[in-house]
């Protein structure tokens, strides 16, 4: 195999890395983890003229080397490890013309590091409208490098990027800036210690704690010819050294680019006055999100309808083509539905990040942070934590997945073991189907009190959500840095190709990742409700035959069947076995098992009851009546009445029933320890709430 | 007590005089927030916190706990 220059593009937030990332690899790229940690390594393939190819890491996006994030971190070690595989060749540090001053400074902290560093000026197509004018050549002379100038955005430039990439070994490492000017006497002895280390990558060792090669900092500090310095001392010395640089940084920009000022209007400031106003920027904000949570919801139905019906047929194809047997069952009631059950997400799934990465791309995102971090903070979240939060009353799934660009990770998790408490989707069919059956269709002051009950529920979900939170941080002794500094960058048009290529990847991550748990699921779960030990499984037909003696129509004697089956399947062993358990709280053991098929995605609740009272049909309207008419079996009175259907609904409200969302968290939080968490105590929570309100309504 | 942006009105300016370096995150003074620098106050959440400034052309939000650390001199 042929090698594949190794490139690492490196780069600020904001200045269109990834628009650069996307122009050189389009869709030959993918999305991984680093090694133990939930940070997303994104790599691709770009093909250079004369057949080369490079492999083009796109490193996460930072101010400067000098770390405050996991997300940093990596970017650091990588530049300093020699043997890591992904050891960059070359180093292609993006820049945004508007923001060169401040882009130039990570810019001179990579090419101290002695590696050949290509500078790319993004948004070059900007420069006329903003009055900017650069004398490229000066500027390549003086940081001693290539400059390509870029516009992701049209498409310009990026040739030229090529080009200087495969001609990388062009490019001089001699450093910007000399790091020993910071104290001259101390790298001095450093120099002296360790003669043949580059003096900045010593000094990153020495101030970020991290490892390259056999150099760290024990072994620093180990060394008697070598005396550190106090972490005070260090830092101010950091400071020395932003500020050194920022002085190299503006005597070069005063020589190479001018600002016609006339020109430069600040459309930002005027839309910032009305979208960050105390007033209009809440309006503004709330209106957005409605527009949003409504169209995940309405515009999601179809596909969703249409997936549904897709799969139901098929199963049906396959039940008909394939030879009867327990290979055909399995299929066609286990595998199929459990694809469906995973593929049936991807609508809203889509729908929301869609929705995510145009406010990300646009700018507004910042302002949604800004709006809304006090509010959050009280509680433990961030500001950043309300998007989340706020797609969880669509999916929780999608919502946990869009935690991933908050920094402080003690905000981060309170955020994801809170989101599921948050009313999803898939609680409305249970919500709908047992308002309907216990609270009465009258208005009280004008409004509908179903209606009523159910918002109800929906501002319980929130309560409950923002309450824990509150706990949580008062609980959680996780200690991570609580600085705010937040960008607020230029309003962008999102760029088609970044939207479409986020919404892909994040999808592609779902299916990949969760899908594989839910879909093993749901077919444990029909094995369980398929099969059972002993004589009243085996021979449900002929028990059922024998008890009505051929006085029931075909289609009806088939359900009553299916119904003594699923009564005494594993499934309806456990349900029998819980119900000591449930009934407490005012459940059968029918209810039971409702409950227990639950986990793997709560709408099963009602399709369970379905099969169970053997009304064959999900029409709504049937299974309501069937299940109006049911007794309960210890206090007599219909099964669901006031208290035990609001039990039930307290239930569904708390309760941690969705083993998708599990999977998920598992793997946002690399870890089992929280979901197992999150199941025991919303359940347990939830299972303590419903028995108080049956005990006390009943 | 000394003139920090805490205490700058919306639209005010000012030049940083002095950074209080050992409480403000060192992200700030990599985003420009350094000594001779102008700084104006574009707009404030609810509570003045958190605060939106432009620093040097730079546009960034922090907390009302940071902007207590950077003093100034009103222009």
């Amino acid at each position: 195999m042929e090698k594949h220059i190794n490139v690492a593009l490196i780069g600020n937030p904001n200045t269109g890395k990834t628009s650069v990332f996307n122009a050189l690899t389009g869709l030959r790229q993918q999305v991984g983890n680093y090694p133990g940690i939930t940070v997303e390594k994104k790599e691709g393939i770009c093909k250079l003229s004369r057949g080369s190819k490079a492999h083009i890491l796109d490193l996460p996006g930072t101010y400067s080397l000098n770390a405050s994030s996991l997300d940093e971190n990596i970017v650091i070690e990588l530049l300093l490890n020699k043997n890591d595989k992904d050891y960059p060749d070359v180093a292609v540090v993006v820049s945004d013309v508007e923001n060169l001053k401040r882009n130039l400074l990570l810019f001179t902290q990579i090419k101290d590091l002695e590696i050949p560093t290509i500078l790319v000026i993004n948004m070059a197509d900007r420069m006329k409208k903003k009055g900017i004018t650069l004398d490229v050549t000066k500027l390549e002379e003086k940081l001693k490098t290539k400059v390509a100038l870029v516009s992701a955005r049209q498409g310009s430039g990026i040739e030229e990027l090529k080009e200087l990439i495969l001609n990388y070994k062009n490019i001089s490492t001699e450093p910007c800036l000399k790091a020993s000017v910071m104290d001259l006497e101390y790298f001095e002895r450093l120099r002296k210690v360790f003669p043949n280390q580059s003096l900045y990558k010593l000094w990153l060792v020495i101030t970020q704690d991290i490892n390259f090669g056999n150099v760290n900092r024990q072994s620093l500090n180990k060394n008697p010819d070598f005396q550190m310095k106090s972490n005070n001392d260090l830092k101010r010395l950091q400071q020395k050294e932003t500020i050194l640089r920022y002085q190299f940084i503006n005597g070069l920009l005063k020589s190479v680019m001018t600002v016609d000022l006339n020109k430069a209007t600040d459309f930002r400031i005027k839309l910032d006055r009305i979208l960050t106003h105390k007033v209009w920027g809440y309006l503004i904000f709330f209106s957005i999100m409605l527009i949003i949570f409504q169209a995940i919801y309405n515009w999601s139905t179809y596909p969703m309808d249409l997936i549904d019906g897709s799969f139901a047929t098929l199963s049906e194809w396959v039940k008909n083509s394939l030879p009867a047997g327990p290979f055909n069952n399995l299929v066609a009631e286990g595998i199929i539905p459990g694809l469906s059950g995973v593929v049936i997400f991807i609508p809203q799934i889509a729908f929301l990040f869609l929705f995510i990465s145009i406010l990300e791309e646009s700018g507004y995102m910042s302002r949604v942070v800004f709006l809304m971090d006090r509010i959050m903070r009280r509680f433990g979240l961030s500001g950043k934590s309300v998007v989340p939060l706020v797609s969880g009353t669509a999916c929780a799934i999608p919502a946990v997945m869009a935690t991933r660009n908050i920094e402080n990770w003690k905000e981060r998790l309170i955020t994801i073991l809170v989101i599921p408490f948050t009313t999803c989707a898939a609680r409305l069919p249970v919500y709908l189907i047992i308002i309907a059956l216990v609270i009465p269709d009258s208005t009280f002051l004008g409004f509908n009190l179903q209606g009523l009950t159910l918002m109800l529920f929906y501002i319980l979900g929130f309560g409950i959500a923002i309450f824990s939170a509150w706990v949580l941080n008062q609980v959680l002794d996780i200690k991570s840095k609580s600085y705010f500094v937040v960008e607020m960058p230029n309003y962008k048009l999102p760029m088609l190709k970044n939207l479409a290529l986020n919404v892909i990847e994040k999808t592609k991550s779902f299916v990949l990742g969760a899908g594989k748990i839910i879909m093993a699921i749901s077919i444990i779960l029909w094995v369980l409700a398929s099969y059972g030990p002993g004589d009243e499984f085996e021979n449900a037909e002929e028990i059922i035959a024998s008890q009505h003696m051929g006085d029931l129509p075909d289609a009806e004697l088939e359900q009553e069947i299916a119904s003594h089956k699923l009564k005494y399947s594993y499934i309806g062993i456990v349900g029998r076995g819980i119900e000591p358990l449930v009934t407490p709280l005012g459940y059968d053991w029918k209810i039971g098992i409702a409950i227990v098929s639950s986990f793997a995605a709560r709408e099963v609740f009602v399709g369970t009851l379905a099969t169970i009272y053997s009304v064959g049909s999900d029409e709504e309207e049937t299974i309501k009546k069937r299940m109006a008419g049911e007794e309960n079996p210890v206090l007599g009175g219909p099964l669901f009445n006031f208290a035990s259907g609001i039990s039930l609904l307290l239930f569904y409200a708390f309760a941690m029933q969705c083993m998708s969302t599990l999977a998920v968290v598992k793997k946002e939080t690399n870890s089992w320890k929280w979901p197992i968490l999150q199941l025991v105590i919303m359940s347990g929570f939830a299972y303590f709430v419903a028995l108080i309100a049956f005990q006390s309504l009943k | 007590m000394s003139f920090t942006i805490a205490h700058l009105k919306r639209g005010q300016k000012g030049i940083i005089k002095n950074v209080f370096m050992n409480d403000v995150p060192l992200k700030l003074l990599e985003m420009g927030c350094l000594p001779g620098n102008e700084v104006e106050l574009v707009q404030t959440a609810p509570f003045r916190d958190p605060m939106y400034l432009n620093i040097h052309g730079c546009h960034l939000a922090i907390r009302k706990e940071t902007a207590l650390l950077i003093e100034i001199d009103l222009i």
